[in-house]
């Protein structure tokens, strides 16, 4: 498969923050490939550079085997966490507006209905709301049929059926081949929708590949989850590994049989215990030392 | 490029056009202005006494005749006479006096102010120990709202050149718009000259539409060439429009930006004879406005609609505006940033 995008070592620098630390890493074409990390972590000023929006102190974009240029800006869409449209302008006449800036050209009618945005095309684009708002700037993404299309937390905001829909919609635009490049702080997020992840903390990748592979690799064991006011003895003669967060306790084990029987003689009840799979935020947890959302 | 520049020119068109605060705004000040000054001054003149002195020296020697002490009268110095008869000509002078050998003055019969001043000058040379001559220059008086009108075109004009841009550029950047489009094939010259397009356009149209009502309401007087005029407009909102994008160039705050326009554009309002005259003025105060945009705007339109300039007499100030606009425009175009730091 081709590689679309390619990082070489960028580099940002601000006055007194390294913001991106030598970052590369490589993205195929036609997945959906997600960057994760906390705020400040770095990302979307890794994602900007790529995008060209801001200059790196150092390394390269290569987009499609040749350093990225003028080629990028026709093929590419994309939607920023925060960005504004002109003003007085209906939802139509947005799209028409920017579709006009490309020679690549996308059915606006079509990618009027794929974002759901029918009853909405005569509406002054300022009187939307936030669900309407970021599928408006994801119909702006699309407007140039773009082979790589970069989301930056494309649902921060969002109820969570919006969030669904917005999923929804983000599944129907890679199933046309195109590449996405999404960047979130959800991990459920990237769970579901990515097929490749770099997770970023402090400017710098500390993990990198699908994350059903990165969770196999690092995790044989499930999690047990109970309330700390549940527990009421000492679970120090338990051999798993226990941590404490957000008024949880969490055991991770790979023996849940045995697990239970010595959780039965120490806690008050069972009744709140939940036993999951470790994800991407456990995932982060343990690489990082804290927490995704922090 | 020129579907891409067609594209972001039509878009700030209907910005514009329906942002109805602004469009009034900018119609309805001009206007209220040309007819509430047209009222109160009421087609006359204005009310000061004011006298050439004829004399190739700056400095007015007021030793040479009892005349220049006289109270209520403003003097000022004329170095050329064909200038000065001009004026006389035009009521912009109510006399012209030369103390020569012999002494002289010229007087419009025609004007109410200059029949008074000439009984003081008179009066101040009795017995007639001087030995005035007198002489007779003709012509219609040029009334107030005659010589306002250019003003208040021009005024409305840079603020809306100056704001219009500079304002709204820093909008789009301070909101992230101006990002957006720099990730698109959209390139930054296009943008820049999608927005001095526009705007002109749109200034082009509203300026000609207030002259046109002013001049049918108000019968203003027109001795030149209306096409030499509309190209002193075009040429002098271009150079203001490329003042505008200069001072938006970098700034990243609506309210620095609102603090620099206004920084610039009250001085020009000050000095370069939107309101008043600045004859008789300091030469340091001519040198500061002729750095300005509007002053040469101002002067050539007043000279084409009020003199009879033709294309060639105003050629000098368009080329002056032209360089300006050269000038803002390159510097604006080297500063020009697309997102905040």
């Amino acid at each position: 498969m081709d590689i679309a995008l390619e990082a070489r070592n960028l580099v940002k620098q601000y006055p007194g923050v390294l913001a991106v630390d030598d970052v590369s890493f490589q993205v195929r074409a036609g997945i959906c490939f997600g960057l994760l990390g906390p705020n400040g972590a770095g990302k979307t000023t890794t994602v900007e550079i790529i995008e060209g929006v801001t200059p790196a102190t150092a390394g390269e974009v290569w987009y499609f085997g040749k350093p990225s240029g003028s080629r990028f800006r026709e093929e590419a869409g994309i939607q920023f966490q925060n960005t504004a449209l002109q003003d007085h302008l209906t939802v139509r006449e947005s799209l028409e507006m920017f579709q006009s800036l490309y020679n690549r050209q996308a059915d606006l009618d079509h990618i009027i209905r794929e974002c759901s945005l029918e009853d909405l095309v005569d509406r002054d684009n300022r009187k939307l709301s936030g669900g309407q708002r970021q599928r408006l700037f994801l119909a702006v993404a699309l407007v140039n049929k773009p082979r790589v299309v970069f989301l930056d937390e494309p649902t921060t905001g969002l109820d969570p059926q919006a969030r669904r829909n917005f999923w929804d919609l983000v599944n129907r635009i890679r199933s046309d081949g195109t590449t996405v490049i999404l960047t979130t702080h959800y991990m459920d997020e990237a769970q579901i929708l990515c097929d490749e992840i770099v997770i970023m903390d402090v400017g710098k990748i500390i993990t990198q590949g699908s994350p059903a592979s990165l969770l196999q690799e690092r995790y044989q064991s499930v999690i047990i989850e109970l309330p700390i006011e549940d527990v009421s003895g000492d679970l120090d003669s338990i051999e798993h590994r226990i941590l404490e967060t957000q008024g949880l306790i969490e055991i991770s084990t790979d023996d849940v049989n045995t697990s239970l029987e010595v959780l039965a003689t120490h806690v008050s009840g069972l009744n709140r215990m939940k036993i999951r799979q470790p994800n991407l935020e456990d995932l982060f947890l343990d690489l990082t030392g804290h927490s995704l959302r922090a | 490029m020129l579907k891409r520049i067609y594209a972001i020119f039509r878009a700030r068109n209907l910005e514009f056009v329906r942002d109805r605060s602004s469009m009034s705004w900018n119609l309805i000040l001009p206007v209220a202005l040309m007819f509430g000054l047209s009222f109160i001054f009421g087609g006359e003149g204005r009310t000061q006494y004011t006298v050439g002195v004829l004399q190739s020296e700056e400095e007015l020697d007021t030793e040479q005749h009892p005349f220049l002490d006289t109270r209520f009268v403003r003097f000022v110095v004329v170095n050329d006479k064909q200038d000065g008869f001009r004026k006389i000509s035009r009521h912009q002078l109510d006399l012209l006096v030369e103390f020569g050998t012999p002494p002289r003055y010229w007087v419009n019969p025609s004007s109410p102010k200059g029949y008074f001043v000439e009984f003081a000058l008179l009066q101040s040379d009795t017995p007639a120990e001087y030995g005035m001559q007198k002489s007779q220059i003709t012509g219609d008086a040029v009334r107030y709202v005659d010589w306002i009108l250019p003003g208040i075109l021009g005024m409305n004009m840079m603020f809306s050149c100056l704001f219009g841009v500079g304002y709204v550029v820093v909008r789009y950047r301070k909101n992230g718009f101006l990002k957006r489009l720099r990730a698109t094939p959209l390139r930054s010259i296009e943008f820049v000259i999608a927005q001095v397009a526009s705007r002109l356009m749109l200034i082009m149209l509203i300026t000609t539409f207030v002259y046109a009502g002013t001049k049918y309401f108000l019968g203003t007087r027109m001795d030149g060439s209306y096409l030499t005029l509309f190209l002193v407009a075009l040429v002098g909102a271009i150079s203001l429009l490329s003042m505008g994008l200069l001072v938006a160039a970098r700034v990243t705050s609506e309210e620095l930006a609102g603090g620099l326009l206004n920084l610039v554009s009250w001085p020009m309002m000050m000095l370069s004879g939107v309101w008043f005259s600045l004859e008789g003025a300091d030469a340091w105060v001519h040198h500061v406005a002729n750095i300005f945009p509007l002053t040469h705007v101002l002067n050539s339109a007043r000279a084409v609609m009020l003199d009879g300039a033709r294309l060639v007499d105003v050629a000098p100030a368009l080329l002056s505006l032209s360089l300006m606009s050269v000038v803002f425009l390159g510097a604006g175009a080297l500063m020009f940033r697309w997102r905040p730091n």
